[in-house]
């Protein structure tokens, strides 16, 4: 697939300081979904502002669709939607007007239909004429998916789209999404929630501290990075793990009936076959057993413990 | 150039005004009538005319600029300001438009507010006392000159503040008395030598005396001279907007 966005040493350093954005790469392809994963002050916000022109990066370059953001920004910001992660809208302008400003602002001619289509797409075809403020929040989300999307972009940026979203309108929101990616939009987000990347994205890049610690087909990172857990059931309940088991740091739980062992499924050695001959050994019954593969989520912390606990 | 852009930022500035058509030209014929009242009247009665004009028309081009000069600042400032403060500027500033663009959009409506204005009042002083403009075209001029500068100033004032006190500030300490003390209400050779000497060096007394002369060929200084010194105050805000744009001031971290 074509690269559509190419970010190249990217560094951002605010006025206060505050290094924002440690040298990133990345190269984003058409038409993929792509979920930037990373804690409150990561810098995922100021990345997706320096793509949109809205924050100057210090050194590095980034290209959209082959365009130099700062030398053809007119190109390249023609490209882009920008849906920002605060609800700022004008409070006592019309729903059909906004998109109609946001859409002329883009440099595109009016379009009557695309825009009500647009609206009806988004549910609010019949809050058309009703003043912004007096929209409820996932509402007002949805005026500026809609402003985002008036001037029929070929990149979406979504920054924290489900932020005070209820799971009906999250849902709704994904269906956009991938109606977006289906005609060939190229879509971006953050987020903070694992499952919402595990659930949407193609691949997922994890920022912490201006750093993108990694970026992988989602699919991938799962099972590269993954930590699998084997989950031993007992016929009999135990009150403590016999001593021959335990160089193997199990857990037990759920009264006494369960024990839990867990492994790198990237290290050639995982310790299940020596694990098993050891609970022959012992006087232990199974009565059941299963593996269960960790989440993203896991991978999450996983990653941003190490990388704290190298400093 | 993005003409469309600039289009619509013109056309939906234009709408906030309509919006507010009754604050934006009920409040400034209000004040202008009852300029007339207390000083064309009330107190006009008992001066007499000067240089040849009655009290009562001579005030009209002082008023006249009075309001321009705040309404500019205040349209123009406001525009700019308030997406700013509440954010919705991020739309503005991700749009593949120039700095130039966005100021042709703004300040091209904060004129066309102030023009409109503009034509108001000098109407609505058509009610109150007769007025026979010698150079229409000069008027003209003036009129139109005063609204792009101080539109232009007011946009510096609104990129410029950071919080609402900032943004009455310029307006409410330094161009209302520079206004007053402008020779709006008299005529500066009424005032001690000492003191017109002072008053020159407010650049207000060049515009009010540029556009009276417009009106009644009665003029303080040389119209040339007031020319340049609003052509040069023109340029002097051009700079400094340029400035602002070029090192992304309060627009861009
Ligand atoms: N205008 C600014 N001036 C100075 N520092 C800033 C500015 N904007 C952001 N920062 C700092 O840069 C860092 C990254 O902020 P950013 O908004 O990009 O984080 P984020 O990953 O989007 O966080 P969140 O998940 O909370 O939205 C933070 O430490 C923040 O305090
Ligand atoms: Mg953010």
């Amino acid at each position: 697939m074509k690269t559509i966005i190419a970010i190249n040493n990217l560094s951002k350093q605010y006025a206060s300081g505050h290094q924002a954005l440690k040298k990133i790469n990345l190269e984003i392809k058409s038409g993929e979904i792509i979920a930037l994963l990373g804690p409150n002050g990561a810098g995922k916000t100021t990345l997706i502002s320096v793509i949109c022109g809205l924050v100057s990066p210090s050194s590095g370059s980034v290209h959209v669709n082959g365009f130099n953001i700062i030398k053809d920004y007119r190109e390249t910001r023609a490209l882009i939607g920008l849906v920002p992660q605060e609800l700022t809208l004008s409070a006592f302008e019309s729903v059909w007007n906004t998109l109609n400003f946001s859409r002329g602002l883009f440099g595109k001619k009016p379009n009557k239909a695309y825009i009500e289509q647009l609206l009806k797409d988004l549910s609010l075809f019949d809050k058309k004429d009703t003043e912004l403020r007096l929209l409820s929040g996932g509402m007002k989300r949805r005026v500026l998916i809609g402003k985002a999307l008036s001037h029929e972009p070929r990149i979406l940026f979504l920054d924290e789209p489900t932020a005070g979203v209820d799971v009906e309108l999250r849902k709704d929101m994904w269906n956009i999404v991938r109606r977006l990616r289906d005609t060939g939009v190229t879509i971006i987000l953050t987020t903070h929630y694992i499952e919402e990347a595990e659930e949407i994205a193609d691949r997922v890049g994890i920022i912490s501290d201006g750093e993108l610690l990694l970026v992988e087909e989602k699919h991938a990172l799962m099972q590269k990075l993954g930590k699998k857990q084997l989950v031993l059931e007992l016929r009999d309940a135990i009150d403590h793990i016999p001593e021959s088991l335990n160089a193997y740091a199990l857990t037990l739980s759920d009264e006494g009936y369960k024990l839990t062992y867990r492994y790198d499924t990237r290290s050639d050695r995982t310790g299940i076959t020596t694990l098993m001959k050891a609970i022959n050994a012992s006087s232990l019954t199974l009565k059941d057993l299963q593996t269960q593969q960790s989440s993203l989520e896991d991978i999450f912390i996983d990653l941003i413990s190490s990388k704290e606990n190298l400093k | 150039m993005n003409i469309q852009a600039v289009k619509v930022i013109y056309k939906y500035e234009m709408l906030r005004t309509w919006k507010t058509l009754f604050q934006s030209i009920a409040s400034p014929v209000l004040s202008t009538s009852l300029y007339f009242i207390v000083f064309g009247s009330a107190i006009g009665s008992r001066i007499e005319s000067i240089e040849g004009v009655p009290y009562g028309s001579f005030i009209v081009p002082g008023l006249i600029m009075l309001s321009l000069l705040t309404q500019s600042i205040a349209n123009a400032s406001f525009g700019i300001f308030f997406p700013k403060f509440t954010g919705t500027i991020y739309e503005v500033m991700s749009a593949p438009l120039s700095h130039y663009e966005i100021l042709l959009g703004y300040v091209g409506a904060a004129a066309s507010k102030s023009f409109i204005i503009g034509i108001i009042i000098l109407a609505t002083a058509g009610f109150f006392v007769d007025l026979d403009i010698k150079h229409p075209f000069w008027m003209m001029f003036f009129l139109i000159l005063t609204c792009i500068t101080f539109s232009l100033f007011g946009f510096i004032i609104g990129l410029w503040a950071t919080n609402f006190d900032k943004l009455q500030l310029i307006p409410l300490l330094v161009i209302t008395p520079l206004v007053f003390l402008g020779g709006s209400f008299y005529s500066i050779s009424m005032l001690p030598p000492f003191w017109q000497t002072v008053t020159l060096l407010n650049p207000v007394v060049y515009l009010i005396s540029g556009f009276r002369w417009s009106f009644f060929e009665v003029a303080d200084v040389s119209i040339w001279t007031s020319l340049v010194i609003i052509l040069g105050f023109l340029a002097f805000c051009l700079a400094l907007v340029a400035w602002m744009f070029k090192t992304g001031y309060r627009l861009q971290n």
